[in-house]
């Protein structure tokens, strides 16, 4: 039968077409339908073409200050049109790649909306599909916005990141709620091509779940750069006019009122579980709205699983492909690994770098673990100082009686690459002994983790 | 200020040593040379004695735990002083670290230690295992909880990747400990219903294991010879074969010895054992394998529960088998499964010989043929039906005395064969 597969994926973005693959990998006849195009929000509208134009910010930051390097570009002008054209085809590109990828492992690709059925079936138009083995549930999410603040996303004043990333002309002015990875990243964009920014945060630190000096190292850079942050604040009124939106906004005794060109809501995502059938197949939802998995991330009915940001936080690519890839191991009648969900790292890559895993100093404190904090900050590093990147540090949270690495933080050059030493690290349970002991090439970034994890031992070198 | 103590290297050989009992309480006066607790090393059970004077202030490593070679055990000091309990073991022994361990000086103080020990003695013991053929993989994290812990990672189930031993599988380290504080098997076997005990290895019988698998190839054998009369068996035989007449089925001298190892490995539970690596599984059922000659070679097929089987039925089953297995067709699990066998070549007028174990079993008794031999009673020269019979014993799990007294048992059975009904 045409329409029948072993797997059929719901969503074809980093959660869905990744576990298509492993599912292919592993002998299975696998089916992906997607509405929109292969990649998902990852792809096209999210972790990919931000990188693209964080890429332009950068190289225009970089020329502002290449005199001191010696090179002189003369008057550095931006256009925002042109990065963001390039960051799509980027993006296209990327959908090119997994359109190929699909292809190569003899996956089908449906095009349009599925929705589930009883009985392992899913329907699309006027087609219905029946998976032998599993259904996974990858249908992902979306900007939703704070309506509660009073503002509607419009598109044209209030905007999301959705819109950000296909705008031609850019705001004089912008204002953006929400200081998490979407807003940090879009702030850093818009400062780089000559917008002003402020930055509007409800929790008393932008960055809210990284390490609180992670927090305070970013709000001392982004001020620098002439970025207005505002944290700990509250929208009491907001009105959006044709061409201006007026914000009053609360921030401890503080009163303010921010008029903007235009808002960028920054937080809030919804994710897609409406139309999709859930109901009628019986598949439960949490508390919070997410699709309710077991620990083999199967759902409350038989057959059907849920896997990325559908299956519930963090809301991140890569949490959502590893859920892929096991989820076709389990399917296969393998035994994956169990998933560490405390060791995702999440990173912001904004300018300087924010990246991170495990617990932060905070937590540890909260949880009354016995810790102890070694640090090392990019000034003194000498390959930081050769490319003018000594903004940061790198610091680690070992465990005092056994020297597990119970978080590390890093924000500077290059943290979201340095990040995946402690990932392993972590992974395999090496304490910062053996961080240490792992011989790191001088001059290099890297070099902070080793010396992080000498401080964390009272022997750093190089303070 | 305060003392520690080590966990000495009590024997040339000794890596890590358990805490078998405590001969001082906290807070009990010691002196110097006094015994402080009892530990068991890889070849005996040991004492391990003060090195300070004073109160013996706190006690680190509770009974029943094994710890490193070079581990603080307890601290010894004026009453009331304070000892810092967190630097108890796991930093000082840690690899890479270069501090010297202050330690290390009172162990040269005068020491009722039995052996000369070699100079390297006081060094804490590296944290890896030593690269033997039980090599445990474990994470950097979970040696070191381990090592703190006194759990012993050998013992312990890894459920990391390829069966690596991580952080959570020792965080639960004290019980598993004290699973391997009782490594000996009950000696008879218990009720039904359970097949088998797996009894974690003892430090002495690790030991036994590595150093005599390494000298003899992969089984070490030992042989135990004993000279059997077979006169009492024999009449009993004969009597019995006439009563079953022209029935058929006619017992053999090898159904007999069958019924006799049997019963004689229920009461010697320590014989019916499989060596499996890192543990010994005794078993609770007797399955004897019975070495058929066959065109090319030879098989074992198994009577199950020989035990619990009257004569007649191993008559016949035996019979049964040996005929398929000639013919080759034996299915596998006629032929694996055995717990101890059982190897006869009487019948080719062998008088005595040695018979290769087949592993995972720990021993086979190889059967020479029954001769009449002349034998002293009394003033007297007697002629009697006597036989030779060889146990091969896997020294891993059976020692000298241990097969020995298996041995006696199986003789006094086969010497009166009315003891085979009590």
């Amino acid at each position: 039968m045409a329409n029948s597969f072993d797997v059929i994926v719901l969503g074809g973005g980093p959660a869905g077409y990744v576990c298509a693959i492993r599912c292919a990998q592993l002998g299975l006849q696998t089916a992906v339908i997607e509405q929109e195009k292969l990649g998902g929000v990852c792809v096209n509208i999210g972790c990919i073409p931000t990188k693209a134009l964080l890429h332009s910010a950068y190289i225009a930051n970089l020329l502002k200050e290449s005199k001191d390097f010696g090179v002189e570009a003369g008057e550095v002008k931006t256009d925002y049109g042109v990065a963001m054209k390039r960051s799509r085809r980027v993006s296209e590109q990327n959908s090119k790649g997994v359109e190929f990828l699909m292809k190569k492992h003899k996956i089908t690709v449906v095009k349009g909306m599925g929705v589930l059925q009883p009985g392992k079936k899913v329907k699309v138009g006027g087609d219905v599909y029946e998976a032998k083995k599993a259904v996974v549930i990858a249908t992902g999410s979306r900007v939703k916005g704070i309506p509660q603040i009073g503002l509607e996303i419009n598109k044209t004043t209030v905007i999301s990141s959705d819109e950000a990333l296909v705008m031609e002309k850019i705001p004089a002015t912008l204002a953006i709620i929400g200081a998490g990875a979407v807003g940090m990243e879009f702030a850093d964009i818009f400062n780089a091509f000559g917008v002003k920014v402020t930055i509007i945060e409800a929790l008393p630190r932008i960055l809210p779940l990284e390490d609180a000096e992670a927090s305070d190292a970013l709000s001392k850079s982004y001020r620098k750069r002439g970025i207005d942050v505002i944290a700990g604040a509250k929208v009491t009124k907001a009105t959006a006019a044709k061409d201006k939106v007026t914000l009053d906004v609360e921030a401890g005794a503080e009163k303010k009122q921010i008029v903007a060109a235009a808002v960028l809501m920054a937080a809030g995502r919804a994710v897609n579980i409406e139309n999709v059938g859930l109901k009628e197949c019986g598949i439960q939802l949490t508390e919070r709205g997410f699709i309710k998995v077991d620990k083999n991330l199967q759902t409350s009915t038989a057959g059907y699983y849920a896997i990325g940001d559908v299956a519930g936080p963090p809301m991140l690519a890569h949490k959502g492909s590893r859920e892929g890839v096991t989820v076709a191991e389990i399917v296969a009648g393998q035994k994956p690994h169990p998933i560490k969900y405390d060791n995702v790292p999440s990173v912001t890559y904004c300018h300087p770098e924010v990246a991170s895993i495990g617990l932060t100093e905070d937590q540890c404190k909260e949880k009354k673990l016995d810790y102890v904090a070694g640090k090392f900050p990019f000034s003194a590093s000498g390959r930081a100082r050769g490319t003018g990147e000594t903004e940061g540090f790198v610091k680690i949270l070992r465990d005092k009686k056994y020297g597990e690495i119970l978080g590390a933080h890093i924000v500077g050059g290059h943290a979201s690459e340095i990040i995946h030493e402690l990932a392993v690290a972590r992974e395999n349970e090496y304490t910062v002994e053996e961080v240490d002991l792992a011989i790191h090439a001088h001059p290099t970034m890297s070099e902070a983790v080793a010396e992080a994890a000498l401080d964390s031992l009272g022997r750093v070198i190089h303070i | 200020m305060a003392t520690k103590v080590h966990m000495e290297a009590l024997s040339p050989t000794m890596e890590e040593g358990r805490l078998v009992k405590w001969t001082k309480k906290e807070g009990d006066a010691v002196k110097s040379g006094e015994t402080l607790a009892e530990v068991e090393t890889d070849k005996a059970v040991m004492e391990l004695v003060a090195r300070a004077d004073g109160q013996l202030l706190k006690v680190v490593v509770p009974e029943g735990t094994t710890v490193p070679v070079g581990n603080v055990v307890a601290w010894i000091g004026k009453p009331g002083e304070k000892v810092d309990g967190a630097g108890a073991g796991g930093q000082e022994s840690g690899a890479g670290e270069a501090k010297p361990v202050p330690a290390a000086a009172p162990k040269s103080a005068p020491a009722p230690a039995p052996a000369p020990k070699p100079a390297a003695a006081p060094k804490p013991a590296p944290a890896p295992a030593p690269a033997d053929a039980t090599r445990v993989k474990a994470s950097p994290l979970a040696r070191r909880i381990a090592q703190d812990a006194g759990v012993d990672l050998k013992l312990v189930q890894g459920s990391g990747p390829g069966g690596r031993v991580i952080k959570r599988d020792v965080e639960g380290g004290a019980t598993r400990a004290q699973v391997a504080a009782a490594p000996t098997p009950s000696s008879r076997l218990p009720p039904l219903g359970v097949p088998y005990e797996d009894v974690p290895l003892s430090q002495i019988r690790k030991t036994i294991a590595k150093r005599l698998a390494a000298s003899i190839g992969p089984v070490p054998h030992f042989f135990l010879t004993t000279e059997i009369d077979m006169e009492r068996a024999a009449e009993a035989r004969e009597a019995l074969n006439k009563q079953l007449g022209e029935q058929g089925g006619k017992i053999s001298f090898n159904d007999i010895i069958i019924k006799a190892v049997a019963l004689a490995l229920v009461q010697h539970r320590a014989c019916n054992a499989w060596f499996q690596d890192d543990h010994i599984r005794y078993w609770n059922e007797v399955h004897i394998g019975m070495a058929v000659a066959i065109e090319d070679g030879l098989i074992t097929p198994v009577i199950r529960n020989a035990d619990q089987k009257s004569l007649r039925e191993i008559s016949a089953e035996s019979r049964e088998l040996a005929g398929r297995a000639r013919n080759r067709r034996l299915k596998p699990e006629e032929y694996t499964g055995a717990t101890f066998s059982v190897s006869n070549l009487g019948m080719f007028e062998i008088d005595h010989f040695t018979a290769v174990i087949n592993p995972p079993e720990a021993g086979i008794v190889a059967i020479g043929s029954i001769v009449p031999q002349a034998v002293p009673e009394g003033e007297r020269v007697v002629v009697r039906r006597r036989m030779h019979l060889t146990m091969s014993c896997d020294h891993r799990v059976i020692d000298g005395a241990t097969g020995a007294a298996f041995l006696r048992t199986l003789k006094q059975m086969l010497e009166n064969p009315l003891a085979m009904l009590l």
